[in-house]
């Protein structure tokens, strides 16, 4: 039953493959992505959620000139 | 540079979380009621308001909107300030949030036993609330952005990432599957029919799930975890591919759940790649939680918050295993409608959910109260009695599960079915059902320690409702690095971000959607499926204001075991008058989609009155009242209309005749009935909901007498 109902949308199957186009290849580029990260980024992004309150990070102290 | 001086709400913190405790206890007390009531039916009191059929899905939004709700709310307020270094965007919309969202969980807990429902699953509540929902939504949505635009810190860390997918995808699940026609104050029909309605209500479900249940759940995890453990998420570059490929994939594997049902092979495969693809993020967010605890086993042995916080990401590693196995076609025609899903979805609601909120809440409550925990030996406690309870609750589902399924598709050598009796294959699951109410009990006990332990520690303390905090003024904020990333460039730039995220979760559910609309115009009509009478569109407004779909569906599949029980298997165009579609997801009791003159109208009477009248041993609620109370007709007219609005072929003026036609019908019922021993008149409700259950699958079946005049 299913199959005459499929059968009456013409063209119905270009959905599935742009799905899985679009997964694959967004997919790549993120993986992609991650890996041009640099080191000094990620271990600033990873220490975000233990710095407390009064803590300045280092990255902004920079760009705000090395005030501390 | 000065630093500036600020302050975290933390008031708002706490208000969730007295409200997450609350409403856990209570979401948890009406599951633990209607587990004893399954297979004690004198638990349902007689009263509409205490039936199972109504609590289940008061039992669902509770838990599911009220319980982890309010816990998501307490932990993002918590953290997205601290990690964007910046007190809330305001605290007037702060408090618009969380009463609004509390005055929510009160009309659900009015509106919901008092029979007001939209059926469909977990999108139950009525027009009304909904555009509540919605406005809440927005105002939550306004705070957190306006707190991440006036961030002081630079970068977005991941959890905000996974808040602002919450936020963006809960708004757009929530307006397209409410999408109503309003008929009274506290009636709407869907827009969508059938398998159409099926389609959004299950593509909703589903995301719901991912995007309520999970996403925000994950961006907590991202956070709390590295709190407690005291060291940095394992690998900040999974929790990337983990961000990215969860939201990309997860709103599209929505069509799982219609297995096997009268939805497109295409779109079944389509969901069933996508789950299992969905594997790999899932199970990278886990890992990536798990490791995150390397070299701290020590403390996961010393700290309850930790032993919580490995339970709840071991559950979610389980859970999130064992939903792309159930997507698979073959293992789906064995768990589908069974206690099996039901198992399944308690490891995620009482592990996950249950065990981060509470592992949040032991480390919470305590640093905004600046005190200590007053019992870490209870908190002990808790956590061994309730990972005890989830033990307790999940494996007598689980065993119950494929007992039922195997049973109901067990044939005899002479190839007939072993247990033609559905009630036989209710029966033998009565001691399963006894366990897993002692399971919820232990859950249930834990939760209750733990509460008593929360709340004897904030005695101990004094909350600081205004923590001080200071951090480099946010000018330098939008100073642009030299050289950086295109994602770097992304993740410091909320709007674009979420504009990212908006359009990747728009293209997984356009995709999904457009075929959804096609099948509108494919499903095949059939010139003998004619629209409902009167009469039995009043019949199935009751049979949702009973919720008579929590146990019984109206769906069945292409299996010989199926149709050898029920009948003819469904056909998609049956449905296209079902505004909302009923086809259910669970099998508590049998089948009801050729119910229709199956057996003789006293039949039901008697068995609405009191279901061991007529079987013996049955665990379904007495429905006595449809025998007392009158039906409302007058909402008749405005029922056609807004179903001619919608597209069913009434011919014009039958509005005005509807009632008599209604009438017409409902004597020759009582008169059936009256001659055979039932006393009634005809204006009583138990007349409309007999005449709807006799419609039921009739129509190709070639016995409908065609009752409704002039309609084509």
């Amino acid at each position: 039953m299913y199959k005459e109902v499929l059968k009456s949308i013409s063209g119905i199957e270009i959905y599935p493959e742009i799905s899985l186009v679009i997964f694959f290849v967004f997919f790549l580029a993120v993986l992609g992505w991650s890996l041009t990260l640099s080191k000094k980024y990620i271990s600033r992004m990873e220490n975000i959620p233990l710095e407390d309150d009064n803590i300045t990070s280092s990255e902004n102290n920079i760009i705000a000139g090395g005030v501390k | 540079m000065e630093m500036e001086k600020f302050s975290y709400d933390n008031r708002i913190v706490r208000n969730f979380a007295i409200a997450t405790m609350i409403w856990g206890v209570v979401g948890m007390l009406v599951g633990l009621l209607i587990a004893f009531q399954i297979y004690i039916p004198a638990l349902n009191f007689g009263l509409p308001y205490t039936t199972f059929s109504r609590l289940r899905p008061l039992h669902t939004n509770a838990v599911i909107f009220a319980f982890v709700g309010n816990a998501m709310f307490m932990g993002i307020y918590y953290s997205l300030q601290r990690i964007t270094k910046a007190r809330m965007f305001s605290d007037l919309l702060s408090k618009a949030h969380f009463w609004g969202w509390q005055s929510i969980i009160l009309c659900a807990a009015l509106t919901l036993p008092l029979g007001i429902t939209t059926s469909k699953e977990y999108a139950e509540l009525e027009w009304p609330i909904d555009i509540l929902i919605a406005l809440v939504w927005v105002v939550f949505a306004i705070n957190m952005f306006g707190t991440i635009v006036k961030r002081r810190e630079k970068h977005m860390y991941v959890a905000i990432w996974f808040y602002v997918a919450t936020v963006v995808t809960v708004a757009v699940l929530h307006i397209v599957n409410s999408i109503e026609i309003p008929v009274t104050l506290f009636k709407s029909y869907s827009m969508y029919a059938g398998v159409q309605d099926a389609l959004v209500q299950w593509w909703y479900g589903h995301n719901a799930v991912a995007f309520f249940l999970t996403t925000p759940f994950l961006g907590l995890m991202y956070y709390y975890l590295p709190k407690a453990a005291g060291r940095p998420v394992y690998s900040y570059k999974l929790s990337i591919i983990h961000f990215w490929s969860l939201i990309f994939i997860y709103i599209w594997a929505g069509p799982h759940h219609l297995l096997y049902t009268a939805l497109p092979d295409w779109a079944q495969s389509l969901g069933t790649v996508f789950s299992i693809m969905l594997i790999a993020p899932s199970w990278g967010g886990m890992i990536n939680g798990l490791l995150t605890l390397r070299g701290a086993w020590d403390k996961v042995r010393e700290d309850p918050v930790l032993k919580f916080m490995v339970v709840a990401v071991t559950a979610y590693g389980m859970a999130t295993f064992e939903g792309p196995m159930l997507s698979l076609k073959n293992v789906n025609a064995i768990a589908h409608y069974t206690d099996w899903i039901v198992a399944h979805v308690h490891v995620g609601a009482l592990g996950w959910n249950g065990f981060l909120s509470f592992g949040i809440l032991y480390w919470l409550i305590p640093r905004i109260y600046k005190t200590e925990l007053f019992s870490k030996k209870l908190a002990n406690v808790h956590f061994w009695i309730g990972t005890l309870g989830i033990v307790f609750y999940a494996v007598p589902m689980y065993w119950s599960g494929i007992t039922q399924s195997l049973m109901w598709k067990q044939f005899t050598p002479e190839g007939i079915l072993q247990y033609p009796n559905f009630l036989e294959t209710v029966t033998q699951l009565i001691p399963l059902y006894a366990i897993r109410s002692i399971g919820g009990t232990m859950y249930f006990a834990g939760v209750i320690i733990g509460v008593v332990n929360l709340f004897k520690t904030i005695k101990l303390g004094k909350l600081e409702a205004n923590e001080p905090a200071e951090a480099p003024a946010r000018e330098m904020v939008n100073l642009a690095t030299a050289g950086e990333t295109k994602h770097r460039w992304l993740e410091r730039k909320p709007l674009q971000f979420t504009l990212v995220a908006v359009v990747l979760v728009l293209i997984g559910g356009l995709i999904e959607i457009i075929p959804t609309f096609l099948v509108k115009s494919n499903v095949p009509t059939i010139s003998s499926v004619k629209p409902y009478t009167p009469l039995e569109l009043q019949g199935r407004d009751l049979y949702i204001r009973e919720g008579c779909n929590n146990c019984h569906s109206q769906m069945i599949r292409p299996f010989r075991s199926e149709t050898e029980r029920y009948g003819e298997y469904s056909k998609a165009g049956e449905f296209v008058y079902d505004h909302p579609f009923l086809w259910g997801s669970k099998r508590t009791g049998p089948d009801l989609h050729r119910e229709g003159n199956k057996y003789p109208n006293v039949w039901h009477y008697l068995h609405m009155q009191d279901p061991r009248q007529i079987s013996p041993g049955s665990i379904m609620p007495n429905y006595a009242w449809l025998q007392e109370n009158d039906l409302d007709i007058s909402t008749t007219e405005a029922k056609i209309n807004a179903m001619r609005t919608l597209g069913v072929p009434y011919p014009a003026g039958f509005e005005k005749i509807a009632n008599d036609e209604l009438m017409k019908q409902a004597k020759l019922i009582t008169d059936d009935l009256n001659k055979n021993g039932a006393p009634v008149t005809p204006e009583k409700e138990i007349i409309a909901m007999i005449a709807y259950l006799q419609r039921l699958g009739i129509d190709i079946k070639g016995d409908n007498p065609a009752n409704l005049k002039g309609v084509k």
